[in-house]
């Protein structure tokens, strides 16, 4: 498993937009993904659920990768933060 | 759970039953204090000066006797008590029954920055709201991945992988006239350690579906609002999982039940493949599930029949056996 904090970086916040970006970058690996904010845990491989997460500017959430090509799917989810979601 | 504040309790909508009615007459510089129990004060005891064991993070409820007192203690000048009640961190103070808090009153809230809040309820029916209301939001929730879908009234939670098929099935249900709850994340309350009601994660989103290819609808406009629901009490879990010829499923009804937040609830596991049609199958467990409320429990009916008629089935055997010898 692997678990990393990471923070939303976008003035909007994960929209739909943002969040179909990171499912369709989660589809392409075998382990799962989740997100948790607060007491939220939702499937990151979801555009509903991570829509909920009403993530906003400045926002904090835990990224859990757990599978075979887990630390692969973390670096390419991090990256999308660190890349403002290819905006 | 975030905070829940005084303000977020004036804001407090609570379907199907009657409002608290309330309304802020002072230390509003307080409402943003959190209430952090679901217990509830009747602050007796502390006005009278005795302040042990005192629920000072409790909400206070100042019912027609508690009003009389201090109006009692307010005439004859021994407000020391009143005083040092006010010196608590104490999140709210409710006076119930149209009750008016006196100046003297007001002041000290306002200079404490106790939120003094008014109800127009006789504080019975006050307390009984306000209890029922906090043991909600104070119950422990979880947040999981599934659809919750109403069927034939029985609230049943559909879950499995990604792509298995759950949304799709949901539509169909939807379809045959059932209703649905939540697509994708469903929020999990545990009330009283009893019931398990299920809900949307955010009221704002519920009820849209996102399904490949088609992109996110809005269920609500499109199956309009006899097709939908706000929370519901889970009474079936239904595991959707692809089909493995590899593995025994269950041929014959044996009860299997799973657990969330410690409430034990009827678990079916239905393999998928193509062609079966899912949706009916739901249906057929959701009635299946309402007649073992009834009392009526399908499989163990079925082999009590079966033994009995095997029973008859000898009796007859050795009757005939016995008659042949004569």
């Amino acid at each position: 498993m692997v678990q990393r904090e990471l923070v939303v970086t976008t003035r909007a916040g994960i929209h739909t937009r943002p969040a179909a970006t990171i499912v369709n970058v989660a589809n392409r690996f075998e382990s799962d993904l989740f997100f948790e904010r607060g007491t939220i845990k939702i499937n990151g491989k979801s555009i509903m659920g991570i829509i909920t997460l009403g993530a906003t500017y400045q926002t904090s959430l835990t990224m859990i990768c757990e599978g075979k090509d887990e630390e692969e799917l973390a670096d390419a989810i991090e990256a999308l933060f660190l890349n403002r979601f290819e905006e | 759970m975030a905070e829940f504040t005084v303000f977020d309790l004036l804001d407090l909508d609570i379907k199907e039953r009657s409002h608290l009615r309330l309304r802020c007459v002072a230390g509003r510089s307080g409402l943003s204090r959190a209430i952090t129990t679901s217990k509830i004060s009747r602050p007796g005891l502390p006005l009278s000066g005795f302040f042990e064991e005192f629920s000072a993070q409790a909400v206070q409820i100042f019912g027609r006797g508690e009003q009389t007192y201090i109006r009692m203690l307010e005439e004859t000048d021994q407000m020391g008590n009143v005083e040092q009640f006010f010196s608590y961190p104490i999140p709210a103070c409710i006076f119930t029954d149209h009750g008016e808090p006196s100046k003297q009153i007001i002041e000290l809230a306002e200079s404490s920055s106790v939120p003094l809040l008014v109800s127009d309820l006789p504080s019975g029916d006050f307390s009984r709201i306000l209890y029922q209301s906090l043991d909600e939001i104070f119950s422990p929730t979880q947040t999981i991945h599934g659809v919750l879908v109403e069927v034939y009234g029985i609230g049943v939670l559909i879950i499995g992988d990604s792509g298995v098929g759950k949304s799709e099935t949901a539509l169909e249900l939807m379809e045959r006239g059932h209703r649905i709850i939540s697509d994708d994340t469903v929020r999990l309350r545990n009330v009283s350690d009893t019931f398990l009601i299920g809900t949307g994660e955010n009221p704002a989103l519920a009820h849209h579906m996102e399904i490949r290819g088609l992109g996110i609808i809005n269920l609500a406009n499109l199956y309009g609002v006899g097709a939908i629901r706000d929370r519901k009490q889970i009474q079936l879990v239904i595991q959707l999982e692809d089909w493995d010829a590899t593995k025994e499923y269950d041929r014959v009804g044996t009860e299997m039940t799973t657990s969330y937040l410690g409430i034990s609830i009827p678990l079916v596991i239905l393999p998928v493949k193509p062609g079966r049609n899912i949706p009916i199958i739901i249906e057929t467990a959701a009635r299946n599930e309402r007649l073992k409320k009834l009392g009526y429990f399908s499989a163990k009916e079925f082999d009590q029949n079966v033994k009995k008629w095997l029973e008859s089935e000898s009796a007859r055997k050795i009757y005939y056996d016995a008659e042949e010898d004569f």
